[in-house]
């Protein structure tokens, strides 16, 4: 039977190009069997909800390191329900304070990985959540 | 059929997700691609093909800008290689062209290879109808970084660029057969680079031992230099838009255009019956565990590959 693969998109929003997490996140998941579309740095969430919808991925990794991440990252979310595309889960990694997790929740990340989360214990994250559609 | 009126429409989500049915063979998608494809065969589709970081995505990201200055709407298909190991992918062409990502004119879409060897993904074919039928003028589709052999991209584009770069070897691998004889026009690209000139003085002696028939067209050579020096540049890659434009005009007074459907109307025939007709085959045979057996059995030296194929076709073929 033809098996769904797991197509993820790894994003950096805003004016952080501090990347290297964001590659070696792409690496992992591509071993992990996953196809990773990796768009590259300086992105605007508009640019990363349009290409999220073109390449019909099932999850948003969305790494930020400047500080920005409550505006950015819940704006992708509202582009991606605007745009009819609220299947596509979003989750945020980086530099983040632990007292910015209840908003980026409530705004829709459905996980946040911060500085010594191991490739891991993503990975398991995303296998257990993201279930390819039938 | 919902979807397929919205592909028509098209609704970038719906155009989306049929491409990924097709990717991951969901049974649904075959009558799916049934309906769309009487709106299918009226775009123009143009190749890009050359080695791994020749330059393919960026020459594409500034021909979707030389496409959209003339209002044209366009669909793109950038393939790159799916890992032998873990199945996985690192699809990274879109790089290049994320800022066409919010032009509605423009959509790209990538494609893992997921185990075909050509240069292309199996899904291929299909996708192209899914834009065709999406309205789109032009389809660029640019192939895997590729060597000297993987030449299916000949079946789907009516134009190929080839993209070559200095210093990759002498004359003589400019005589060899396959990547060098498809191309309809050719790129150097990083022609600023030494070794550009001494490329282009042998790829025109290659091109003058080539059997001149009168209406026959000769592939052009375009330099194109430095993507950082940008007024160049872009002179450089309008330059390569009117040589496919022209290319595409000698194909439509030459009737060879015709040709170039007929061979991909074969091609699609060819794909259709393999899924057709193998593929519930070998679905069977696996899902019943015969396959094992018979594997192990030539394994084994019990039985050769051709008897069993043969007894196999007795059976499935009435």
């Amino acid at each position: 039977m033809p098996e769904r693969k797991i197509r993820v998109m790894v994003a950096k929003p805003g004016l952080d190009g501090h990347d290297r997490g964001a590659r070696v996140l792409a690496r992992c998941f591509r071993d992990a069997g996953f196809e990773v579309i990796y768009t590259g740095c300086h992105q605007t969430a508009e640019q990363i909800a349009a290409a999220a919808i073109q390449e019909d991925v099932d999850l948003v990794g969305l790494s930020c390191l400047s500080g920005a991440h409550r505006a950015l990252f819940p704006r992708v979310v509202e582009l991606l329900r605007e745009k009819d595309a609220a299947d596509i889960t979003v989750i945020g990694g980086g530099i983040i304070p632990e007292q910015d997790f209840p908003a980026l929740y409530d705004a829709g990340i459905k996980a946040i990985f911060t500085p010594g989360a191991s490739l891991d214990s993503i990975v398991e994250w995303i296998k257990t959540n993201i279930k390819p559609r039938a | 059929m919902e979807t397929v009126k919205k592909v028509c429409q098209g609704d970038i989500r719906a155009a989306s997700r049929l491409i990924r049915d097709i990717e991951d063979k969901i049974s649904s998608a075959h009558a799916k691609i049934k309906k769309l494809f009487a709106h299918t065969g009226k775009s123009y589709i143009i190749g890009i093909t050359g080695a791994p970081g020749a330059g393919k995505s960026t020459l594409t990201d500034a021909l979707i800008a030389e496409v959209r200055k003339k209002n044209k709407t366009i669909g793109v298909l950038a393939v790159d290689p799916t890992s032998p190991f873990s199945g996985g992918a690192i699809l990274g062409d879109r790089i290049r062209m994320q800022r066409h990502a919010e032009d509605e004119g423009v959509f790209i879409r990538s494609l893992a290879t997921r185990g075909a060897l050509g240069g292309l993904s199996q899904a291929v074919g299909e996708a192209i109808h899914v834009l065709e039928a999406m309205g789109k003028d032009i389809i660029l589709i640019e192939t895997v970084g590729i060597g000297q052999q993987e030449i299916d991209i000949i079946n789907h584009a009516h134009s190929v660029i080839v993209v070559l770069v200095p210093g990759m070897g002498d004359e003589v691998q400019t005589m060899k057969a396959g990547i060098m004889e498809i191309a309809d026009v050719f790129v150097i690209n990083k022609a600023d680079r030494s070794g550009a000139k001494q490329l282009h003085t042998e790829l025109t002696s290659m091109l003058n031992c080539a059997p001149a028939a009168p209406d026959s067209w000769r592939p052009p050579i375009v330099m194109v230099g430095n993507v950082y020096k940008p007024p160049a540049f872009a002179e450089k890659i309008a330059e390569l838009e009117q040589k496919i434009e022209e290319h595409h005009a000698y194909l439509q007074t030459s009737g060879k255009l015709v040709e170039r459907i007929y061979r991909k109307a074969m091609v699609e025939i060819n794909d259709a019956l393999k899924a057709a007709i193998l593929e519930p085959v070998m679905n069977r045979l696996r899902e019943s565990g015969e396959m094992q057996a018979i594997t192990e059995r030539v394994k084994n030296r019990e039985a050769d590959p051709h008897s069993i194929a043969e007894e196999i076709a007795k059976r499935f073929l009435k």
